[in-house]
C-alpha cells in the first residue's frame, strides 16, 4: 500500500513543470475530501520536494497545498519527516551543513528556494514556535519587541503598543502586564510558550509554524495554546506539527499524515479522521502502530 | 570482607581521604601565611635580661623575642658558647634588639646563664626611617639643641607624641609636594626638551623655530621660577621638620640623639593594654598595606606592589578579554569545523601548558625589543637613545601575561558558547534575525557567564605570575606609581612592582633575613588576599550574570 501511494506520487508530478502542477488541482493525495479545498485560496504550495540529509533521503516528493487562514495538521509517527517538512517552509534547514534540496515550496507564487529570496526577510513572514519554549534572556517586554528592534523601529510607542497588542493576541497579556519588564525566565512553562507565540506574531507573520508546540506543556497549558491556536487562524495561515492525533483532530481543519518521508494522504481533519481512504493512515489513528 | 568491598564503602573512604587530604594542605597552607602573616603587625613587649657573653662577662638585652628553639647542647659547645657537661638539651631564644646603627639587630642567645625576664615600663621601640627599629629607653626631648622637657617629667610623653606627629605630617607633605608638585614641574620640563629636541629632528628653521624656541624658553622660564618656589617651600618644611630630636638611651648606656625627622612612631609596648596592642596593630597594619617600602623593601610598607599588581592584572583583562572572546566565537561560530580547525584548537589549548617563563624570554625579545623598539623609532625619536617603550615597562608585562592567559579565555569563552541551547539561537533566527544579529543580541549575553569564568582564571593566573614578570617590567623599587596626575595619567612605558616578585626580592635578597622573614609572611598573605578580592568581584559579576540568564541553561 505504501509502495503504492510512493509510486503514484510519482507518476502524477510532473517535476519539469511547476505551473502545470499549480493548475493541476485537485492533487491525487487531497483524498478526504477534494471538494473542500477547491474553497480555499492557496497560501502555501510544494511541488515535488526531495530533501537529503547526505545521502538519506528524508522526504520524498511532496506536493501538498496549505491553505490560507486555516490550521494545518501534520501527524505521523516519529522520524517520519513531518518537523522537516515544517523547517522547510522557512528554511530552518538551511542550518544544517549536510541538508539539500530539490523541487519547489511556492509561497503566494513565489518560490522560497529561489536563489533571490533574503532567508530573514522570509523568516520575517513565517514565523516559527518551536516544541521548548525558548524565550530570550531578556524581560518578557525585550523579547517581544526583539523582532520589531531587528527591524529598527525604536519608536517607544509604537513599540509598547506592539507588545500589548502581541501579548493580548497570544492571551498572555492579563498575567503579565504588571510585571513587562522582569525576566522572561521567571514564566511557566506554559506561559513561557505563549509568549514565544506572541513574540512570533508581534512581527505579523503570514505563515505561523509550530512545531509541537504543546509536547513540553502541561494539560491545562495545552488547553490555553490549543484555544490560541483556534483564535489565530482568524489571521494567520497556521500549520502544526503534532504527535498528538486528538489535538490534530481537536484544533486542524486538514490534516496530511506522513510515514517514512512520504505524504501518505492528506484531506479535511473531519474526513480523514473518520473516513480514511488510506489503509495505513487507518493503522496510524487508530493506534495500531506507530 | 569481601561484602565490604562489594558495599562501596571503600570507595567512599578513599574519595573522602583525597579531599580530607587537599582540605589539610590548603588550610594548613593558609591557615600558616595567615597566621605569620598577621602575627607580625602585634606590638610584642620587650623584654629586658641579662646574659653571659663568650668572654664570660655580662652583657644587658633589650629587644623582642622572636622564637625559640631547643638544640643539643653539643651544637651550642662548638659553636663557642659554655654550657656544662651533663646538659644535653639547651634552649635558645631570638631576640630582635634593633639599632642596626649600633651592630645589633637579630641575636641568638642561649638560656645558659641569662638572668630574670623583666619588661621595663619606659622601654621603647622607635620606628625610624633609616637603620630600623630602635629600642632603648628615652632620655629628654630637644627643640633647637634646646631640651624641652626630660624624661619622668609630667606631659612627657604626651609632647613627645605630639612632636612625632607634627613630623610625621610634614614628612608627608613634603613627600607630596616632591612627588606631585616637583614631579610634575620636572614632568612639564621633560616634554619641552622633547619638544625641542623634535623640532630639531623635524628640521625647522628659521622665523618658525625662532618664534617656537622663545616659546619653549619663555615656558621653561615659568617652570623654572615654579620650581624655585616650591623647593624654598619645601626646604622650609625641612628646617621645620629637623626642628626636634630625641636623646635616647640604650640598655647598655650608649646615649644617641635621633632626630625627629627620622621617627615614625614610638612606642611603649609594655605599658599598653589589649586594646592599645590592638589599635597599634590596626596601625601598623594599615601603614602596611598603604605606605611605600623603606629600607631596601624590608620596612615600611607595599603600596606600590600591590597597586603595580592591581593595575597589571587590570591592563590584562583589558587586553585578553576582547581578544580571546573574539577568537573563541570566531572558532566556534563560524570557523569551518575541520582538521585545521581541530590543529589550531588543540595549538590553543597546549599554549597553556608552556612555562611561563618562555612567554617571559617571548615577550622581553618580540614585545620590548622589537615592537618596543620599532614604536619608540616611529612614535617616540625625540626622546631616543633614551627608550620609551623599547624597555621593560607595564604594557608589555600586561601584555605578555594576556598571552599567557588568552587559551584559558578561549577555551572558557567556547564552553560557555557550546553550552547554549540551540533551541534559543533558532528562535532568534526564526524572527528574522541574521547571523550575526543573533549572536551578538541573544548568544553572546548569554555566553558571559562562560567569559567571566576565563577571565577569574586569567586573573588568578596571572597575579600569581612572577617568572615572566621579572623580564618584561617589574622591578624590586619603581620610582613612581604608574598612575598619576600628570598626562597621560596612566604610564604604561613604566616600570612597575609586583606582589609575587617583592616577596621573592624580600625573602631571598635581602641583606636581613629575620627582618625580611616576617614581611614575606605578610606580602604573601596580602598577595593571597588580594587575588581572593579580585575572583571574589570577577565571580559575584558571574554569579548575578547566572541568575540573570538561568534557565536558559538548564
Amino acid at each position: 500500500m505504501l509502495e503504492e501511494t510512493t509510486k503514484r506520487n510519482h507518476e502524477t508530478a510532473p517535476a519539469s513543470s511547476a505551473d502545470a502542477a499549480v493548475a493541476a488541482a485537485p492533487r491525487p493525495q487531497t483524498q478526504g475530501n477534494p471538494m473542500a479545498m477547491e474553497d480555499e485560496s492557496i497560501k502555501l504550495e510544494i511541488n515535488n520536494l526531495n530533501l537529503f540529509y547526505g545521502k538519506d533521503q528524508a522526504l520524498k516528493n511532496i506536493n501538498l497545498k496549505i491553505p490560507e487562514k486555516k490550521v494545518t495538521a501534520f501527524i505521523g509517527p516519529s522520524g517520519c519527516g513531518k518537523s522537516t517538512l515544517l523547517r522547510c517552509f522557512n528554511r530552518m534547514n538551511d542550518l544544517v551543513d549536510s541538508c539539500r534540496i530539490e523541487g519547489k515550496l511556492l509561497m503566494d507564487g513565489n518560490n522560497i528556494y529561489d536563489k533571490k529570496v533574503d532567508v530573514a526577510e522570509l523568516r520575517r513572514q513565517v514565523g516559527m514556535v518551536f516544541q521548548k519554549p525558548n524565550p530570550f534572556p531578556k524581560s518578557i517586554y525585550e523579547n517581544v519587541a526583539y523582532g520589531l528592534r531587528l527591524q529598527g523601529v525604536k519608536s517607544r510607542r509604537v513599540l509598547d503598543e506592539v507588545v500589548e497588542k502581541s501579548l493580548r493576541g497570544a492571551a498572555l497579556w492579563e498575567e503579565v502586564k504588571d510585571r513587562l519588564h522582569d525576566n522572561a525566565f521567571g514564566l511557566s512553562g506554559g506561559q513561557q510558550q505563549r509568549l514565544v507565540i506572541a513574540r512570533a506574531i508581534a512581527i505579523e507573520p503570514e505563515v505561523i509554524l509550530l512545531d509541537e508546540p504543546a509536547s513540553a506543556l502541561d494539560p491545562i497549558s495545552t488547553l490555553k495554546i490549543e484555544e490560541l491556536i483556534y483564535e489565530l487562524k482568524n489571521h494567520y495561515t497556521i500549520v502544526i506539527v503534532t504527535h498528538n492525533m486528538q489535538q490534530a483532530a481537536r484544533v486542524s481543519d486538514y490534516t496530511a499524515f506522513m510515514y517514512m518521508g512520504d505524504l501518505v494522504e492528506f484531506g479535511d481533519t473531519d474526513s480523514l479522521f473518520t473516513n480514511p481512504t488510506n489503509k495505513q493512515t487507518e493503522d496510524y489513528i487508530t493506534g495500531r502502530y506507530g | 570482607m569481601k561484602a565490604w568491598f562489594k558495599s562501596g564503602a571503600p570507595w567512599v573512604w578513599l574519595n573522602g581521604g583525597a579531599v580530607a587530604l587537599c582540605m589539610i594542605m590548603v588550610v594548613g597552607l593558609l591557615g600558616l601565611i595567615a597566621v605569620r602573616g598577621f602575627g607580625h603587625f602585634w606590638p610584642a613587649d620587650i623584654l629586658k635580661t641579662t646574659v653571659v657573653n663568650e668572654s664570660g662577662g655580662s652583657e644587658a638585652v633589650l629587644g623582642e623575642l622572636v622564637r625559640k628553639e631547643v638544640i643539643s647542647a653539643e651544637v651550642a659547645r662548638t659553636n663557642g658558647y659554655a654550657v656544662n657537661g651533663d646538659v644535653k638539651l639547651v634552649t635558645r631564644y631570638l631576640i630582635k634588639e634593633g639599632n642596626r646603627d649600633l651592630g645589633a639587630d637579630f641575636s641568638w642567645y642561649l638560656d645558659v646563664g641569662m638572668g630574670e625576664w623583666s619588661y621595663p615600663e619606659n622601654a621603647m621601640m622607635i620606628e625610624r626611617r633609616e637603620w630600623g627599629n630602635f629600642y632603648g629607653f628615652p632620655v629628654a626631648l630637644n627643640e633647637q639643641g634646646e631640651q624641652v622637657t626630660r624624661v619622668g617629667k609630667a606631659g612627657f610623653w604626651e609632647e613627645l607624641h605630639q612632636r612625632v606627629e607634627r613630623s610625621v605630617e610634614l614628612h608627608h607633605r613634603i613627600n607630596h609636594m616632591e612627588e606631585v608638585e616637583i614631579g610634575g614641574v620636572n614632568h612639564e620640563l621633560e616634554r619641552l626638551r622633547l619638544d625641542e629636541r623634535r623640532l630639531e629632528l623635524e628640521g625647522v628653521s628659521g622665523q618658525e623655530l625662532a618664534e617656537a624656541q622663545a616659546r619653549i624658553a619663555e615656558k621653561r622660564e615659568m617652570l623654572n621660577a615654579q620650581y624655585v618656589e616650591i623647593k624654598q617651600e619645601r626646604d622650609a618644611l625641612y628646617r621645620q621638620l629637623e626642628r626636634d630630636s630625641l636623646d635616647v638611651v640604650t640598655v647598655d648606656g650608649v646615649e644617641r640623639t635621633i632626630g625627629m625627622d627620622n621617627i615614625v612612631r614610638v612606642t611603649r609596648p609594655n605599658q599598653l593594654g589589649l586594646l592599645g596592642k590592638f589599635g597599634h596593630y590596626l596601625e601598623r597594619f594599615w601603614e602596611f598595606l598603604t605606605d611605600e617600602p623603606r629600607e631596601a623593601n624590608t620596612e615600611g610598607g607595599i603600596f606600590p606592589a600591590i597597586f603595580g599588581t592591581v593595575t597589571m592584572v587590570l591592563v590584562m583583562s583589558i587586553m585578553v578579554t576582547p581578544l580571546g572572546v573574539l577568537a573563541a566565537i570566531y572558532l566556534r561560530e563560524y570557523a569551518h569545523q575541520g582538521t585545521f580547525l581541530k590543529l589550531i584548537r588543540i595549538s590553543v589549548y597546549n599554549l597553556a601548558g608552556v612555562p611561563s617563563i618562555v612567554y617571559g624570554v617571548f615577550g622581553l625579545g618580540f614585545f620590548v625589543y622589537f615592537l618596543g623598539g620599532n614604536i619608540d623609532e616611529l612614535f617616540f625619536p625625540a626622546s631616543l637613545p633614551a627608550p620609551t617603550f623599547g624597555t621593560p615597562g607595564l604594557f608589555w608585562a600586561s601584555l605578555t601575561l594576556a598571552l599567557l592567559t588568552l587559551p584559558v579565555v578561549i577555551v572558557s569563552t567556547e564552553e560557555g558558547l557550546a553550552r547554549i541551547p540551540s533551541t534559543i539561537r533558532q528562535g532568534s533566527l526564526a524572527l528574522g534575525a541574521t547571523k550575526s544579529e543573533t549572536l551578538w543580541k541573544v548568544v553572546v549575553p548569554l555566553a558571559t557567564p562562560g567569559m567571566m569564568t576565563g577571565l577569574i582564571l586569567a586573573i588568578a593566573r596571572a597575579a600569581g605570575e612572577v617568572a615572566p614578570l621579572m623580564l618584561v617590567g617589574v622591578v624590586k623599587l619603581a620610582p613612581s606609581l604608574p598612575v598619576d596626575g600628570n598626562y597621560p595619567y596612566l604610564h604604561l612605558d613604566q616600570k612597575i612592582m609586583h606582589l609575587g616578585f617583592h616577596i621573592y626580592d624580600v625573602g631571598f635578597q635581602s641583606p636581613n633575613v629575620e627582618a625580611a622573614r616576617p614581611l614575606v609572611y605578610a606580602t604573601a598573605l596580602t598577595l593571597v588576599m588580594l587575588i581572593i578580592v579580585l575572583n571574589l568581584a570577577a565571580i559575584k559579576i558571574r554569579n548575578s550574570l547566572r541568575e540573570k540568564y538561568r534557565s536558559a541553561s538548564d
